[in-house]
This record gives C-alpha cells, sequence and structure tokens, in this order.
C-alpha cells in the first residue's frame, strides 16, 4: 500500500507541473499586458508596477517567466498578487477554498444521506410503484440543469422566506452567538447543498438500486433465504453490505467533482466560494487569481481521485496494489 | 464478437446500469426474415416510448429553430420600452359565451416602477394568421418573404411567455436563442467526435510513445475541473468580439475540453479490438493502419459512440448556457438560452417576473430528450441484440 502511495504521488509531479504549465501558457496567451492595466490605476505606484514587472519577469522570455512563476508557487505557494484584492493570491482563495470544501462535503452528506435509502427501497421494492417514482425523480435529477435548478430554488426562497436568499451569513451574523452563527451557516447551505447534491444524488441511487438487485440474485443471497433467515436480515446483513462497496469508494470521487462542480451553484446562490472567486477574477482580469484558482481546483481534483482510490483499497480487501 | 468489449465500455456512461436482455435465438425468427442493422435497428427503438419522446422533442425543437423566423412573431431585436417585464398574455377563445376565435385583451402600464400592468375591460385584439410582419427575411436563407405564423394588429400584443426588461417578447427570443443554443451543441460534438476518435484510434492503434502521449495530455486536460478551464480558455481570449466570432471561440474551447474523454475510451476500444484475428488477417493482406483503424476496427465501436455522444451534447448546451448566463459568452442583442437567463440572476427580478425563468425550462426540456434518446439508443444498439448486422 505504501509503495502504491508512493508512486501514485510521484506520479502527480508531473501531471500538476503540467497543469501549472497550461495555466500559465494561458495567462501568457491572454490579450492585453495586465501591468499596463494597473498602470491606469492612479493608487499604485510606478515603482511597484517596476518591482512586479522583475518579480515575475515580465520584460524576459516567456520560459524564464514560467521558471519564475514556478519558482515562487513551488516554494513560497506564491501565486503572485491578485490585483484586484491587494493581496497575494493565495491568501485570497485560501478562505474561499474553505467554504467551497463546506458546501461540497455537505451537498456530498445530502446525496449519500438520500441515495442509499431510497436506492435499498427502490431494489428491495422493485417495479412497485414507489421504485418507479424514484427512478423517475432520478432520471429528472440527473437532467436537470444546475442553472435551472439553482435559480428555481432562489425563487422558492424569495416567495416562501423560509431558506435566505442567496449569500453564506446573515447580515447581522457577526453579532450572533457562536452556536447561532453555525445555525445561521446551516440554514443558508440547505438550498446550495440540495442543487448541488441531487446530480450525485441521483446517480448513486439508480447504481445502489441496480447493485442491491445484481446481489439479491446470488447464490448466498438463496442460502441465506433458505436457512430460514428473516428478510430483513437477509437484506441488510447480507445483501446491503456488499452492494454498498462500490459507494464507498465513489464518495472519494463524488467529493473531487463536486469541488468543481459546485462552481455554477456559488455563483447563482451567491455561496462565496472558489468558483466564484474565479468569476470575479475573470471578469476584472485578474490573471494571476484565475490561474492560482485553476491551479489548486486540479490539485484537489487530482487528490480527490488519490483518496477515492485509497478508499477503494481500504474498503475492499480483495484488491491489492503493491 | 465485438459485443463484449463494447458492453465493457458501455459501462462509465455516467455510470448507467445498461440492462442487457438477451434475445431468445429461437430458430424461425432468426431464420425467417433477413433484417438489415438499420431495421434491428429502428425495430427496438421504436419499443421505447421514452425514446421516441426525445427523438420527437428534438425533432420539434431543432425544427422550430429553423424556422424561427417564421413562427417567432417578433424580429429578435425588436423593443417595446412601454412594455417592459409584461406578464404573459393569456389567449382567449371565448367573448360572451360564444366562441370567437383565438384573441388577446389589449393591456395598460399602471406602475412603471413595478412593471405592474391592467386589463383593459372589453378590448379585444384578435390573433391572425400569416400576418405580414415588418422584417424581410429568407425561409431556409433562401426565400425571401415576410410572412410569420402570427401576430395582432397594431395596438395590441401577445407576449406568449413574457417580455424582458427590454419588452422584448420571450417567445419570439427563445426561438431565435435557440439556433445559438441548440446548433452548438451538435457542431461542439462533431468537432470532439472527429478529434477524439482520430487521436483515441490512433494512439490505441499504434501504441508505444504515441499512446504515452495522447494519454498524458488527456489526463492533464481532465485534470483541471471542467468549468475552470473553461474560464481559463475564456481569459485567452479577447473580452469583447462580436457574436459571431464570439460562437467559434465557443465551439473552439469546448471542442478542445470534451476531445479527451472520448479519446480515452476510444483508445481503450482499438486496444482491445486490434488484437482480434480479423485486424491480423487485414493486416496480412497488407492493409494501411489508416485503413485498418477505420474500415476495420471502428465501425465495432460505432454504436458505442454514438450513445456517448448523444448523451455528451448536453454537456455543450449546458457549456454554451453557463458561459451566456455569465455575460463571457454570447452576448445581447444576440439571444441565446444562456443570455437570457442573465436577468434572472437579479433577486427582485426573479422574484417579480418568474416567467424569465422560461429559457432555463427549455434547457432542462432539451437535456431530458437527449437523455432518454441515449437511454433508447442504448438499448437498440445493444450488439448483443445486434447480432449478424455488418456495420
Amino acid at each position: 500500500m505504501r509503495t502504491y502511495l508512493l508512486r501514485r504521488i510521484f506520479t502527480l509531479i508531473p501531471l500538476l507541473l503540467g497543469v501549472t504549465f497550461l495555466a500559465f501558457l494561458l495567462i501568457y496567451l491572454a490579450p492585453g499586458d495586465f501591468l499596463s492595466q494597473m498602470a491606469e490605476n492612479p493608487q499604485i505606484s510606478a515603482e511597484t508596477i517596476e518591482a512586479m514587472r522583475t518579480k515575475f519577469g515580465l520584460d524576459q522570455p516567456w520560459y524564464v517567466q514560467y521558471g519564475l512563476w514556478l519558482k515562487n508557487v513551488f516554494f513560497h505557494l506564491d501565486f503572485g498578487e491578485s490585483f484586484a484584492f491587494r493581496q497575494p493570491v493565495f491568501h485570497v482563495i485560501a478562505p474561499r477554498l474553505g467554504n467551497t470544501l463546506i458546501l461540497a462535503l455537505s451537498a456530498a452528506v445530502v446525496a449519500w444521506g438520500l441515495a442509499i435509502p431510497l436506492g435499498i427501497l427502490s431494489a428491495v421494492k422493485q417495479y412497485s410503484w414507489r421504485d418507479k417514482t424514484a427512478s423517475f425523480l432520478a432520471f429528472l435529477g440527473l437532467s436537470i440543469p444546475e442553472i435551472f435548478f439553482a435559480l428555481l430554488m432562489m425563487y422558492m426562497a424569495a416567495k416562501t422566506g423560509w431558506f435566505p436568499v442567496g449569500g453564506m451569513r446573515s447580515l447581522d451574523h457577526d453579532q450572533l452567538q457562536w452556536g447561532a452563527q453555525i445555525g445561521d451557516i446551516l440554514h443558508h447551505l440547505v438550498l446550495p447543498a440540495i442543487v448541488l447534491g441531487t446530480v450525485p444524488m441521483a446517480g448513486r441511487m439508480r447504481q445502489m438500486r441496480a447493485n442491491l438487485l445484481d446481489v439479491l440474485r446470488l447464490d448466498y443471497v438463496t442460502t441465506a433465504r433458505a436457512k430460514g433467515l428473516d428478510e430483513n436480515v437477509v437484506i441488510w446483513k447480507h445483501a446491503v453490505r456488499n452492494a454498498i462497496n462500490p459507494l464507498i469508494t465513489l464518495f472519494g470521487f463524488t467529493l473531487a467533482t463536486l469541488l468543481s462542480g459546485s462552481f455554477i451553484v456559488e455563483i447563482v446562490m451567491n455561496w462565496p466560494g472558489l468558483g466564484s472567486l474565479t468569476l470575479e477574477a475573470l471578469l476584472k482580469q485578474d490573471l494571476y487569481l484565475v490561474m492560482g484558482s485553476v491551479v489548486i481546483a486540479a490539485t484537489m481534483l487530482v487528490l480527490g481521485n488519490l483518496i477515492a482510490d485509497v478508499l477503494l483499497a481500504l474498503a475492499d480487501p480483495r484488491i491489492k496494489y503493491d | 464478437m465485438s459485443s463484449s468489449t463494447s458492453m465493457g465500455a458501455a459501462a462509465p456512461l455516467g455510470g448507467r446500469a445498461i440492462g442487457v436482455r438477451v434475445e431468445p435465438d429461437s430458430g424461425p425468427e432468426r431464420g425467417a426474415v433477413d433484417r438489415s442493422p438499420w431495421q434491428i435497428f429502428w425495430r427496438e427503438f421504436r419499443k421505447s416510448p421514452v425514446a421516441l419522446a426525445g427523438a420527437g422533442i428534438l425533432f420539434v425543437l431543432y425544427s422550430s429553430a429553423i424556422f424561427a423566423d417564421f413562427l417567432a412573431p417578433w424580429p429578435m431585436p425588436k423593443q417595446d420600452l412601454d412594455f417592459g417585464y409584461h406578464p404573459p398574455t393569456p389567449v382567449h377563445w371565448f367573448a360572451d359565451g360564444r366562441f370567437v376565435g383565438p384573441y388577446v385583451r389589449g393591456t395598460e402600464l399602471i406602475d412603471l416602477g413595478r412593471s405592474t400592468y391592467r386589463v383593459i375591460p372589453g378590448s379585444r385584439h384578435p390573433i391572425r394568421f400569416f400576418v405580414q410582419g415588418t422584417e424581410t427575411y429568407r425561409v431556409l436563407g433562401l426565400v425571401p418573404t415576410r410572412t410569420r405564423l402570427f401576430g395582432v394588429d397594431a395596438p395590441g400584443h401577445v407576449y406568449l411567455f413574457g417580455s424582458d426588461k427590454y419588452g422584448r417578447d420571450t417567445f419570439s427570443r427563445l426561438l431565435y436563442g435557440s439556433r445559438v443554443s441548440l446548433s452548438i451543441g451538435l457542431i461542439g460534438i462533431a468537432i470532439s467526435f472527429f478529434i477524439g476518435t482520430l487521436v483515441g484510434g490512433l494512439s490505441g492503434y499504434l501504441g508505444k510513445g504515441v499512446d504515452l502521449v495522447v494519454m498524458r495530455v488527456t489526463e492533464l486536460i481532465m485534470s483541471v475541473p471542467a468549468l475552470y478551464l473553461i474560464l481559463a480558455l475564456r481569459a485567452s481570449f479577447p473580452s469583447n468580439v462580436p457574436s459571431d466570432r464570439m460562437y467559434l471561440i465557443i465551439v473552439v474551447i469546448l471542442a478542445f475540453i470534451g476531445w479527451a474523454s472520448l479519446a480515452r475510451v476510444v483508445r481503450g476500444m482499438v486496444l482491445s479490438l486490434r488484437e482480434f484475428e480479423y485486424v491480423n488477417a487485414a493486416r496480412a493482406l497488407g492493409a494501411g493502419t489508416l485503413r485498418i483503424l477505420f474500415r476495420h476496427i471502428m465501425p465495432n465501436t460505432m454504436s458505442f459512440l454514438i450513445v456517448a455522444a448523444t448523451i455528451a451534447v448536453p454537456g455543450y448546451i449546458l457549456g454554451e448556457v453557463t458561459l451566456s448566463f455569465l455575460g463571457i459568452g454570447i452576448q445581447e442583442p444576440q439571444a441565446s438560452w444562456g443570455n437570457m437567463l442573465t436577468e434572472a440572476q437579479n433577486i427582485r427580478v426573479l422574484k417579480s417576473f418568474p416567467w424569465m425563468l422560461i429559457p432555463g425550462f427549455f434547457i432542462f426540456i432539451v437535456v431530458l430528450a437527449y437523455n432518454f434518446l441515449g437511454d433508447g439508443l442504448a438499448d437498440a444498439l445493444n450488439p448483443r441484440k445486434v447480432t449478424g448486422g455488418k456495420s
């Protein structure tokens, strides 16, 4: 296991190097010199701009620029300055990344919390009206575009007043008690987590149903029934445990995709995460911030997949990586 | 023969479980009628009402995109600033208890700030069919005409789906917007498909160095979350470009991202197919690389690829919708389903004028229709059933 892990981490290095190169290439290709845009801002002195020009080597050829950028990223976690926030890119990204993680994790909890019981119900009561309803809803859930769903939820929130209309904190959040602050964030979290969790929920439900149906056809289930075991014991103790296995692994993958998939939800529902930050950065031509976010997002995705693979090995004793 | 590989690769289709129903091999049915692959396909496809519904919905939507000028009562850019955020006008059929044909009531603005309207009592503007519009357009780009399907006479307004901030007819703009939003998916998938099969096929068949390089590149593209990559790519193009060039830029961006996953799947299938004896036979007969690849190997991957492509189209449509929705795609005054939704992001607008969400509903319908169609195709093209068919 350890050698496998080391080997995987080792192969991540060229991959992430590639991502940084791609990101850098895109900065380089972007039209206009962003420092010239800064120069138009009277608040930024000519010396600062000159200092940045030297720091990022903008007067040098592109490969030197890339080398400098890479050096700063690797040794100092310095993705450059955000022009709009007047702060190092990493400082701007870190809290936003935390918010995105909160959202992605909640969505995953919503998805799994609903998908597994619904999938089991569907499989056990195959072809019943409950199964048909659940399967139909799952199909709708897989097809509903996030933009539309998020807007629909915002409309619902605005009309009923049951949930806050977007955002992560109320205006009086800072005056609240510690417990009430968490409650406030959770209240804001409900709708975005539902919107973000729907697609994986629908997908996992169908999968849980299919897995369990497969397992229920196996001989050992027939044996268990023939022994005269209670149907509940057969399903919960014998069948579900095996059927649920692949879904545990997928938790890691889903978390990784949710991190990037939360983009739309963050923007429509004003969730202050990495996605909405990236869009802001793009609109403000804050290019180092855009590229910093891209690299961080890619890192999260790749690490998520790695964790998923490790989970798979831990959950399934038949899988050996060494 | 190839069935086992095709089935294996069908699993990653969004994690869908594709049921394998093995047809009974009973003699008389098989022997009596000789069916072409298309006939077999059609016979299977017809059995699924859901797939037929999906195909039907797409047919209607794409046809109405082609005939948008005729079906839309208004030209795309036409505004009427006195009628901003006008609610959908109900169509009435009866007056004083008797049938008089379709008509709408006249309305007048009573509160400019809140865009509230009052129905003028007793007013009646009949909806006329095959009216002469003010602008000339060309049917299929050929026949010039001014005839539009329906409209009402001057003081009346027919807003089937309401109007937007500038008093533009949502129904008309939905039709014009569908030209952009629906076509971009097809063009995007066509380009991705071409690159993906070519690169993936060569990678799988040639192996070695080519394969190594191609696989690292696809991994690279796939390890950046799609929307972040879309935004980063978008940033490397100028921000203000005319709509027709923007359309191209979006297609290029989406195709750049989309080919990678397709190439990986094709590569995997080719990798196993190239070991078959008929490939060896073709090679022994002196066939060249491209001939073996495209005459002998690729046809075996087609049924899978058609399904994969069908299910992938919504991704491209949503890509355009997302970019335009965020204001960095198709720009006003050109309508697209994405930029029509931009206004709904303003919660005050959304709350008071919910019909601004209608384009979103249509996006939903299109995605649903493609998924229905994809499921139906997956069943009908299931290679276990299409035994004996030549590609």
